[in-house]
């Protein structure tokens, strides 16, 4: 039994295929619990917490998932907060609190999310806009559109609705679940779909797919119009929390920004081709650590944001620090 | 390549002109045919002190625009720029506490932050490698929340008079117009430098050899670790002085660059700035941003609400940049 080396550990979870990210969760995690043993109040290993822990990383885990897709793919996109609140202020003014009206209402809004993503796909794809640019464009289109119509709350979700961003099966979170299915189903598309392989190879090099007889441009409008939808479901959970939605829902939860931080942390590379949905799980859970162990600890919220603001820079500098190529 | 041996005198002075129109920056046409609609909607805009307002309005998004520019072309982005100008306004009015005597040394402290927050910015992107994307994105969130944290959530004070000259203050008596903004006299000589620096020097050709070829600009013997740390300075100065004139004509509010910084990249890329680096120019990127202010201006003219005018903001830079990249396309 000299198998219980740290070398060989080392190597046992490298050829595991675990990211290198959940080195770093928990590394985070641990330190939480120490740090709030001593100066906190000990109870952040208490069910409830962890639970709650979870349940907050959910609405920025949903669209996390799918702006990998679009991150895989060397693309981008910076107009997911604004559809976030399309879809939260579309849900309720449609639903008016009618459970009746539900399925009209979601079918709606994965329509208007469909559509914002064939938008910025045929814009990046077709036109050749830079998906920086091109998704800021669509997403202040967004942001205009929605502020020109509807000013603060507006409707209602019924009881029912609500039951996703605050029902239980049994002992679990609904919306735990849902986070979970959406990333195994996520997982799943990337690894074992014919349209996954393409992401990766479109990602890794755009050119030499083409010329191998790829449709690129397809995987490319394919890949935004699942990042859209995963945001339409992260409105949607938004929205069942909050009972109703306003035009700064999306916006104010930083959910752009947020989600590309969490898609880097967790090790996707933004040049695309690398990299995937369980990274990225990790890398929002870090998120959720943090955030529950700052407020155990009571930590001023401005401080909380310094802090957050310098984390997301050390765990992507603590891969690429070693790295040859440069970063730009 | 065939049409460079035509000797130049056989041309027609109207292909000439034709030949010279298509080489300028299709910003400059694009910012003439805004001022004409400004014109005919208000004409007062088109009288010299008019016009002084919609560039003293312009003078912080042009400023942070041209520094914005030098990170642009090494192929980096830099979105700590607007937060950097709130943190600035902030930190004036408490450095300041309402004594004018306060107010040189204060400048020179905000300056000394904007410095250290580009060389942080600079050295986390060139010898952490961390993508410049995520090391400004993490250095906006940490700026905003050192603000608030500064003030304890509300910003206290009012900034003093002579802080607030730069910004709304006017040099009177001046000749022939009577009296002439600061804030656009800090503009010029900002647009000048930057000019220069970009035009002129080994410093700008450095940049955009950075951003076009990395490798190739290292085997040349370019320090490039040195010029990108340079370019976030440069940067981070161009947005503590942004952030002087903001606070100059807006006063205190801890939100006063806002969205600046997505602005700023914008303005640079109207300009035919590539996203990515290797291509720029200064003065059409100031122009940009001095066309997205005086679009802003035209649609308020016309009595768009404001929330539509980002509507209109958002389908002209797609449709900017994707004119731009359909003409690249047609060159190549």
């Amino acid at each position: 039994m000299s198998a219980l080396t740290w070398s060989n550990m080392r190597s046992r979870v490298r050829e595991s295929k675990i990211p290198p990210v959940y080195a770093i969760l928990l590394i985070v995690f641990v330190s939480a619990i120490v740090l709030d043993a001593i100066f906190g109040r000990g109870q952040i290993t208490s069910g409830v917490i962890l639970t709650n822990m979870v349940v907050r990383s959910v609405a920025l885990g949903i669209v996390a998932m799918g702006q990998t897709f679009v991150m895989l793919a060397a693309s981008i996109d910076l107009s997911v907060a604004y559809l976030i609140s399309v879809t939260a202020v579309m849900a309720s003014y449609l639903m008016q609190g009618d459970p009746a009206r539900v399925p009209l209402a979601v079918a709606a809004v994965f329509a208007i999310g469909g559509l914002v993503g064939l938008i910025n796909g045929l814009i990046v794809s077709k036109l050749k806009v830079n998906p920086f640019i091109a998704t800021l464009g669509v997403g202040l289109v967004l942001k205009g559109i929605l502020n020109a119509s509807f000013e603060t709350f507006v409707g209602a979700v019924p009881r029912s609705f609500q039951t996703l961003g605050y029902g239980t099966l049994g002992p679990i979170p609904i919306s735990i679940l849902v986070l979970l299915a959406v990333t195994l189903i996520s997982a799943f598309v990337l690894s074992r779909t014919r349209f996954g392989s393409h992401l990766y190879a479109v990602g890794g090099s755009e050119i030499t797919s083409r010329l191998s007889g790829l449709r690129t441009d397809r995987v490319l409008i394919l890949a935004h119009v699942v990042c859209s939808l995963t945001a339409v479901l992260t409105g949607l959970f938004v929205v069942s929390r909050l009972r109703s939605g306003a035009p700064w829902v999306g916006t104010d939860g930083l959910y752009d920004l947020e989600s590309i931080a969490a898609v880097v942390v967790g090790g996707t590379a933004l040049s695309g081709g690398k990299g995937g949905v369980i990274g990225t799980l990790a890398g929002v859970l870090i998120f959720g650590v943090l955030d529950t162990m700052f407020n155990q600890l009571g930590v001023d919220t401005f401080l909380k944001q310094v802090l957050r603001g310098a984390i997301i820079i050390l765990a992507v500098a603590s891969y690429t620090v070693r790295s040859k190529e440069k970063a730009a | 390549m065939a049409q460079i041996s035509t000797p130049a005198q056989e041309r027609s002075l109207w292909d000439r002109f034709i030949i010279g129109l298509r080489n300028i920056a299709p910003i400059y046409i694009v910012l003439i045919l805004l001022l004409i609609g400004i014109g005919t909607q208000n004409p007062t805009f088109l009288e010299p002190a008019g016009f002084l307002n919609l560039l003293r309005r312009a003078a912080p998004l042009m400023v942070l625009t041209a520094g914005q520019l030098f990170v642009i072309v090494t192929g980096g982005f830099d979105l700590s720029g607007g937060s950097l100008m709130s943190l600035t306004v902030i930190g004036a009015s408490l450095l300041i506490n309402n004594d004018p005597a306060n107010t040189w040394w204060a400048i020179l402290v905000l300056f000394g932050i904007g410095i250290l927050v580009g060389l942080l910015n600079g050295v986390i992107v060139s010898y952490l490698n961390v993508p410049s994307l995520i090391a400004t994105l993490g250095m906006l969130l940490a700026l905003r929340g050192a603000g608030l944290y500064w003030t304890g959530g509300a910003p206290r004070g009012y900034l003093t008079d002579n802080f607030r000259m730069f910004g709304r203050g006017w040099l009177e008596p001046f000749p022939v117009i009577e009296r002439f903004p600061y804030a656009v006299l800090v503009l010029i000589v900002v647009s000048a430098a930057a000019i220069y620096l970009f035009n002129q020097t080994n410093l700008g050709r450095q940049l955009l050899a950075v951003g076009d070829n990395p490798r190739a600009s290292r085997l040349a013997g370019i320090s490039v670790e040195k010029l990108r740390i340079i370019a976030f300075v440069l940067s981070a100065i161009t947005a503590v002085i942004a952030g002087i004139l903001q606070g100059g004509f807006g006063g205190v509010n801890p939100d006063a660059g806002e969205g600046y910084e997505l602005q700023a990249i914008s303005a640079a890329v109207l300009g035919g700035a590539v996203l990515l680096g290797g291509r720029g120019s200064m003065g059409a990127a100031i122009a940009g941003a001095l066309a997205l202010e005086a679009l802003f201006t035209l649609l308020n003219l016309l009595g768009l609400p404001k929330p539509l005018r980002d509507a209109v903001q958002g389908l002209i830079i797609i449709g900017a940049v994707a004119y731009a990249a359909y003409r690249s396309r047609r060159t190549r």
